[in-house]
């Protein structure tokens, strides 16, 4: 029990007062299958064009058609992009959630609902704004098929009323959103929103304090999900082999890349594909295409989610073991099992990374944005041609699925690695190859690929022993040999695979180590530690594993050291323990969020501050 | 007059290689094993065809009939995969480089067993591929226990029978796409040869099951798939001649007791009737033949189906000529520009 006393810094963004200017949480509470999306999409996308940095979050069900689902938009102008729990701001236009919607509101809040909805009543302290959507769309819409989806372009008008988000860059988001060939579509929509601004203006006196007021925070910025991030990724990569088995969160990864694929990688005059995708019978059979596309040369993926990696366990030993090539995107989604497949987590750390039976360990990249989706896909590539391997790409459902603001991608800088691969005239210089002798002390042998023209180009790939001439062989020494290599070519790996950023604060005995998207939460949780609680905090973003060397001198310099991650069991910390020094262990701490919505700041805040026993 | 003996010279195929270049490691099965004959076969066909050592990849899952791919074409590139996914590696590297010439050696276990869902899979995608099963009715490796292929009321060797209808690969192979379709005995050797010319003739996927007696385990009497019980049951449908494409002799044989089918690559299967009319471009027929000999407890084995028109995988993706795991750069990194147009469309 702390009998401190600590009073809180005035949060920046309080309930009251011109504080919500570009810093507020809106959320839109529909039923998926209602066409909500284009309209959400489109508002998020205006406060962006208004120069406000803006992400979206989408919390929809398993489900076709019918369940409740939550878009939640934030605008900051402080560039927190990340998840907040505080909404100040609600359209509300499911029955099903309505009341409790309103009730978790924040004081002040506003709200707009479907009038026959009457959630008034509910609470004193908010402030309500009633429109009738369905007499609202009859003269926009004469087709009552239509009427479903364009019903919510009119609440893009009113809330653009209410916030003050200017009417001209709802238009624009509108004709982007649908691009030139659905013009009349946008036509149609365009009218609903002005109906709603119309509306709006004149009937309601505006009375909260959500407003959005031109900045210059966002020029040049995309929008972009991660899925579409590691596709553009993939393919100027220089993917040539893609085989899947469609599961959410990855699915939309692997579609999105078809698209492009078409356009940009088929010959325009012979037709012809630079790449080869195929949507294979199951996961196993996905990975098992990858392998042998990779073992032949191509540069082969997969994406999948949690159930597919648990399949592909068996071959991923095999690549393993054999090293062979294959780049594997998991965006994770809730396990086990089924679990929650749309919603986030970060859970597969410890399955992944040593994946198989036997002794296995496989490298992780953790991007945390759409940038680093398209900068460690092409990584990925390289990394497992250069030490021929599976190479995890360890994506998750909000950065896989949610439109995120993004800096242009840059082209890549460095040219497309095939990695040790002897060719015949290699060959015939060095009068043949040992297929896993360890030439370069890297603990990475040279390979050839099938189908090179000449005689000693041959070896035998095999998941049982073998020595260093690719032989079958069941000596111990022979194993251990080989074994004590490939632990060797692991640990080379670690000054290879994108190194951690580390923000130090002066002074700080308290460190935070998160990764991937989590990244979001602990930047602005550790605004808040030191603004509200004068805690100042260091930070260490993982970037992959093997763990640099980094790792233990962060951990080092800081007397608690707290490990902020997406699921139960602290898996992060666990894979840490199996390498760090008893004395390091001892300082490490664990911050854990599992309840498949992206991590906020509040939670992370909250628990340091515990733990820390501030509160 | 010289006294100096020269050596013969050497046999040698159409690419000047010895046969030697066609042979692997030593085999470690068991004296005796079907499989081993199989592989004899291989290194025969390919060396007698001509085909490049180093054009061919090798596939093959888990169990004694998969190891076997060490023990022939010790010049070709092989990958061992684990148990029932051999066609998931095969497909994934066929794609990646079309010009290879593809055999995968199975087993009964591999294919019917753990393989289904692949081997079913393989079928629909008519991958450019060999797919050979060294069929005996049991898991050889794991020592004896029965397979997806072993026919009802066969017996273990404890005497225990097999009460689950089996698999037949070769209807499977029919019902789903398959473009060759064979059954032959490990120990006809004749008829063995002329198949698996044929299918390196033959551009698609090639399944050929052949029973390959497991002397260890299953050649006891009650096994289905003993070589006695083969040497009383087998049912040949025809008798097979291979001319290759080079061969341009025309062998004089009797009128309408004939007939050929030509394969891709020129090369002609040449089918000579044995007393039962059979059309091996018919796949009903085929089915039916199977049907009939089954009931009649007979073992059918010959060239059942050839379609040489049917697209391969790899023509259905419209993959570029060259292989993909030999493209350049260039053709696999698309120019800054179409960067910059991808960011414009997201701004
Ligand atoms: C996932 C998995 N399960 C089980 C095994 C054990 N196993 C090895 S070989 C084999 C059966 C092989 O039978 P078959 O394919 O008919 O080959 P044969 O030995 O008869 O030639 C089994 C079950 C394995 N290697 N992998
Ligand atoms: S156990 Fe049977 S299948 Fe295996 S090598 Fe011996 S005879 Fe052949
Ligand atoms: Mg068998």
């Amino acid at each position: 029990m702390s009998t401190l006393e600590v009073s809180p810094v005035e949060p920046s963004s309080g309930p009251t007062g011109p504080s919500l200017v570009n810093d507020f949480s809106l959320q839109v509470a529909t039923v998926n299958g209602s066409g909500s999306q284009t309209a959400n999409s489109v508002l998020m996308r205006a406060i962006l064009q208004m120069g406000i940095p803006v992400s979206g979050k989408n919390m929809f069900p398993s489900n076709i058609a019918g369940l409740p689902t939550w878009f939640t938009i934030r605008a900051s102008r402080h560039g927190y992009i990340g998840r907040r729990k505080e909404i100040d701001f609600l359209v509300a236009m499911n029955p099903e959630t309505a009341q409790e919607d309103v009730r978790k509101l924040e004081a002040g809040a506003g709200v707009v609902y479907d009038e026959p909805l009457k959630l008034s009543q509910i609470r004193s302290d908010l402030h309500f704004y009633p429109v009738p959507f369905d007499k609202l769309v009859g003269p926009v819409c004469s087709e009552p098929k239509l009427r479903k989806l364009v019903r919510n372009m009119i609440y893009d008008g009113v809330v653009a009323n209410l916030l003050s988000i200017e009417m001209e860059e709802v238009r624009q988001a509108l004709v982007k959103q649908f691009g030139p060939k659905k013009a009349k579509a946008a036509d149609l929509n365009w009218r609903a929103a002005q109906t709603g601004f119309d509306y709006a203006a004149k009937t309601f006196t505006k009375t909260d304090a959500c407003r959005v007021e031109r900045s210059n925070q966002t020029a040049g910025k995309i929008i972009i999900d991660g899925n579409a991030a590691c596709a553009l990724g993939a393919m100027f990569a220089g993917v040539s082999f893609v085989a899947w088995y469609p599961i959410t969160p990855s699915s939309s990864l692997v579609e999105t890349l078809i698209g492009y694929m078409r356009r940009f990688r088929t010959d325009p005059e012979t037709g012809k594909a630079s790449y080869a995708i195929v949507q294979a019978e199951d996961e196993l059979a996905s990975i098992g295409m990858c392998l042998g596309a990779g073992w032949a040369g191509a540069r082969a993926m997969t994406a999948t989610a949690g159930p597919g990696v648990s399949l592909m366990s068996e071959f991923v030993g095999l690549g393993y073991y054999a090293e062979t090539p294959a780049v594997i995107i998991n965006v994770e989604r809730v396990g086990p099992s089924t679990g929650l497949p749309t919603r986030t987590q970060q859970a597969d750390i410890l399955t992944t990374a040593t994946l198989s039976h036997g002794d296995t360990k496989h490298p992780m990249i953790f991007p945390a944005s759409p940038e680093e989706c398209f900068r460690y896909t092409i990584d990925a590539f390289d990394l497992a041609a250069r030490f021929q391997t599976p190479v995890f790409v360890m994506s998750d459902l909000d950065l896989g699925m949610n439109n995120w603001m993004a800096d242009a991608f840059p082209y890549p800088s460095k040219p497309i690695d095939r990695g040790k691969v002897l060719t015949a005239e290699d060959l015939e210089r060095a009068g043949g190859f040992a297929r896993y002798a360890d030439v370069d002390g890297d603990g990475v042998g040279w390979r050839t690929l099938p189908g090179t023209n000449h005689p000693q180009a041959a070896y035998f790939t095999r998941g049982s022993g073998h020595n260093e001439k690719a032989q079958y062989t069941e000596r111990e020494d022979d194993y251990i040999r080989n074994m004590d290599r490939l632990a060797h070519k692991f640990d080379v790996m670690r000054g290879h695979v994108p190194q951690p950023v580390v923000e130090a604060a002066e002074g700080a005995e308290v460190g935070l180590i998160a990764f991937g998207t989590s990244d979001y939460a602990v930047r602005e949780s550790r605004d808040q530690l030191l603004a509200e609680y004068g805690i100042a905090a260091s930070y260490f973003r993982l970037r992959a594993y093997p763990f640099s060397s980094d790792l233990a001198e962060f951990i080092a310099r800081h007397q608690r050291v707290y490990v902020v991650e997406q699921n139960r069991d602290g898996q992060m910390l666990g894979l840490m323990r199996l390498e760090l020094a008893a004395d390091l262990i001892a300082k490490l701490r664990s911050v854990r969020y599992y309840g498949g919505l992206p991590l906020d700041a509040r939670t992370v805040t909250d628990d340091v501050v515990a733990q820390e026993g501030k509160k | 007059m010289s006294t100096t003996v020269t050596p013969p010279p050497k046999k040698t195929n159409r690419l000047g290689l010895e046969v030697l270049s066609y042979k692997g490691s030593k085999t470690t099965l068991c004296a005796g094993c079907g499989h081993n004959a199989i592989s004899e076969r291989i290194v025969e066909c390919f060396y007698e065809v001509g085909v490049n050592p180093w054009n061919v990849a090798k596939f093959s899952g888990i169990g004694c009939s998969s190891k076997s791919p060490a023990y022939f074409l010790g010049l070709s590139h092989g990958f061992n995969a684990v148990h029932g996914r051999m066609p998931a590696i095969a497909t994934g590297a066929l794609m990646a480089n079309r010009n290879l010439v593809g055999l995968g050696v199975s087993g009964d276990g591999d294919t019917a067993s753990i393989g289904l869902g692949q081997f079913m899979h393989m079928l629909r995608r008519n991958v450019r591929l060999i797919y050979l099963i060294e069929n005996n009715g049991v898991y050889g490796l794991t020592k004896g226990q029965f397979s997806a292929t072993a026919d009802l009321g066969s017996t273990l060797k404890t005497g225990i029978p097999n009460e689950l209808p089996p698999f037949d690969c070769c209807a499977l192979a029919l019902h789903w796409g398959a473009t060759f379709v064979a059954r032959s005995f490990s120990g006809d050797k004749k008829q063995l040869q002329a198949i698996l010319k044929a299918a390196i003739s033959h551009r698609g996927l090639s399944v050929i099951d052949v029973i390959s007696p497991c002397v260890t385990f299953n050649d006891h009497e009650g096994s289905t798939k003993s070589y006695s019980y083969m040497k009383d049951h087998e049912e040949p449908l025809h008798q097979l001649d291979y001319v290759p494409f080079q061969d341009d002799i025309a062998i004089e044989l009797p009128e309408g007791e004939t007939t050929e089918v030509e394969l891709h690559d020129g090369s002609r299967l040449r089918i000579r009737k044995l007393g039962r009319d059979f059309d091996p471009t018919d796949r009903i027929a085929a089915l039916a033949a199977l049907d009939q000999a089954e009931a009649a407890g007979e073992v059918l084995t010959g060239v059942l189906y050839v379609n040489t028109s049917k697209p391969t995988f790899d023509d259905m993706l419209q993959l570029d000529d060259t292989p993909l795991a030999l493209l350049p750069d260039a053709k696999l990194r698309p120019s800054p520009a179409v960067l910059e147009q991808a960011m414009e469309e997201l701004r």
